[in-house]
């Protein structure tokens, strides 16, 4: 029976790209991923296509693809490497062309096609709801984005069309990799058992390094070699969707039980209904057996019937953060520090800077989880952040934490400041018939 | 027994929720996880941090794997895109919890 192996080039936008050139070169591979969409990413990327019509992709696409792709396509001898991504982000048709145009730069014939539809922005209704209570039209000139949680319909299409690399928009993570397993094995749309196996694989590459020993060392209790080299992970998976998560030997890291547990459950919540655009996912029963160094099967993934509705993520500016932060450090550290802190909240209470939340903490004290111990620390970091409507508001945050220099409790030092516009997200869901996924080639 | 020497844990985010796994590192470890590590204990390590008003912690249990999943609505205060919080995303919320201690039974 044929052996489908797929690897986990990317585990977010701005991953190493040395481990998927590492699995593009010697992972055997029929597929190669990048998942690199986060939950605010497109409304970000949206932005820059408002500003340039070209842009609006993956800032690290070019340089990802001119490094993988002499290894894609029909080669003699070996598997034909092909690439799935979501790099698109709010532009897949101009990735596209920079794709065939870095291809081209190469001297590679690659039949480079874009998957899109996910952009619904159009669409929507005013009146719809979302999950903040706000309705859509209430956002008004703030609303930047909407994308639709696209499955593998679009993926199949343009695999069906011979592409070599498919370029998309929002597309559910672990979709990326089930469209693959679909089209090779040919699983129908509603085989939910199969397709919430599949839905697994995805889920357990879709954060690459985070499966292969990533994210996961705790010195003394959970060590991990050679983290500076860690591989990336790759599954090999059979037409029932079966799957051993692997990754390439001689690379750093570890495949293990426990690794595979730490992904299975990141990211979810009722572990008995994962839901995507594909398949109702059902993890509860699943286990992991060790079947070697760095081989690791996952068993017991079920499925039902897919959700009704597709989830859509709405991205609108939402106000102004300014930050400002200054480091206090040696004898009475803490209470110089608490002063200070204690001084700018009154500093912005007096000049009338309007913030909607202000937050103030000592970074090594109480910044994290709240105060949780009494040990003084030698040095702390005050760290002031307010919310505010206004950026001409937010600018004064910053500039009052670097005004303790020559105003504050002594020693203060290293002053840094920010302002940033806030991008938030909410979503809502909406009907499949709204909806167009399709192949743009 | 701090629950650092028994288990391990991973947090993810999905809006304003957090999730948070405790996975036993041996497998006869795990009915002690699952008697003395209830939501509402979970509610109270972390209720300084969650929005007030929010909805219940709920825990849901995977015996094949030996683990717990804690479920936090509420706790990243709006969310990685607008919380002021440091840690946005309360990626390091999980080796918090890890600082409970557990009565080990004689």
């Amino acid at each position: 029976m044929k052996t489908l192996r797929i690897g986990s080039g990317a585990g977010y936008s701005g991953d190493r790209i040395e481990p998927a050139v590492e699995l593009a070169s010697r992972g055997d591979l029929d597929y190669l991923v990048f998942e690199c969409l986060a939950e605010r990413t497109i409304a970000l990327a949206q932005q820059v296509r408002i500003s340039d019509p070209q842009g609006g992709y993956d800032p690290l696409l070019s340089e990802r693809m001119r490094r993988v792709l002499p290894f894609v396509g029909r080669r003699d001898d070996q598997r034909r490497l092909r690439v799935i991504t979501n790099m698109g982000a709010a532009n897949p048709v101009s990735a596209a062309i920079e794709v065939r145009r870095i291809a081209d730069e190469l001297g590679l014939h690659l039949n480079v096609v874009a998957a899109v539809g996910d952009d619904v922005l159009q669409v929507l209704q005013p009146e719809l709801m979302l999950d903040n209570g706000q309705t859509l039209g209430s956002l008004g000139e703030r609303l930047i984005s909407a994308n639709a949680y696209l499955g593998v319909d679009a993926i199949l299409e343009a695999l069906h069309a011979d592409a070599d690399v498919v370029i998309t928009g929002r597309v559910a993570d672990p979709s990326l990799f089930l469209a693959p397993q679909m089209f090779e094995f040919d699983w129908a749309a509603h085989d939910w058992q199969r397709l919430g196996r599949g839905t697994l694989v995805g889920h357990l590459l879709e954060c690459a390094g985070q499966v292969s020993g990533g994210y996961f060392a705790d010195p003394g209790f959970k060590d991990v070699d050679d983290l500076a080299r860690l591989g990336f992970p790759l599954a090999e998976i059979n037409a029932d969707g079966e799957a051993v998560i692997t990754k390439v030997a001689g690379s750093g890291g570890r495949v293990s039980r426990a690794t595979c547990t730490e992904q299975l459950i990141y990211e979810v919540h009722d572990p008995a209904a994962y839901l995507t655009p594909d398949v109702t996912a059902d993890f509860s029963h699943v286990s992991f057996v060790e079947e070697g160094l760095d081989r690791v099967r996952a068993l017991g993934a079920d499925g039902r019937a897919r959700p009704e509705q597709l989830k859509v993520s709405v991205g609108y500016l939402d106000g102004w953060i300014g930050e400002g932060q200054m480091s206090y450090g040696g004898p009475g550290a803490v209470a110089r520090a608490q002063l200070a802190r204690d001084i700018v909240l009154k500093r912005l209470e007096l000049m009338g800077v309007n913030m909607q939340e202000v937050r103030a903490e000592l970074i090594g004290m109480d910044s994290l989880h709240g105060p949780r111990s009494n040990v003084e620390p030698w040095e702390v970091r005050l760290r002031v952040a307010a919310r505010c409507e206004a950026r001409s508001d937010a600018v004064r945050v910053g500039n009052e934490v670097e005004t303790l220099y020559t105003n504050g409790p002594s020693g203060g030092g290293g002053a840094s400041k920010s302002v940033r516009q806030v991008v938030a997200v909410a979503s809502l869901l909406l009907a499949r018939s709204a909806v167009n996924p399709r192949i743009e080639a | 027994m701090k629950l650092h020497t028994l288990a391990h844990s991973r947090t993810g985010d999905k809006g304003d929720t957090s999730n948070i796994s405790i996975i036993a590192y041996r497998a006869e470890d795990y009915p002690l996880l699952c008697e003395q590590l209830t939501a509402e204990r979970v509610a109270e390590f972390f209720a300084g941090l969650r929005e007030p008003g929010a909805a219940p912690v709920r825990r849901y249990e995977l015996p094949n794997v030996q683990a717990l999943n804690f479920v936090l609505p509420g706790i990243l205060r709006g969310g990685v895109t607008r919380s002021l919080a440091l840690d946005a995303h309360g990626k390091c919320l999980g080796s918090a919890l890890l600082a409970i201690e557990l009565a080990m039974p004689n």
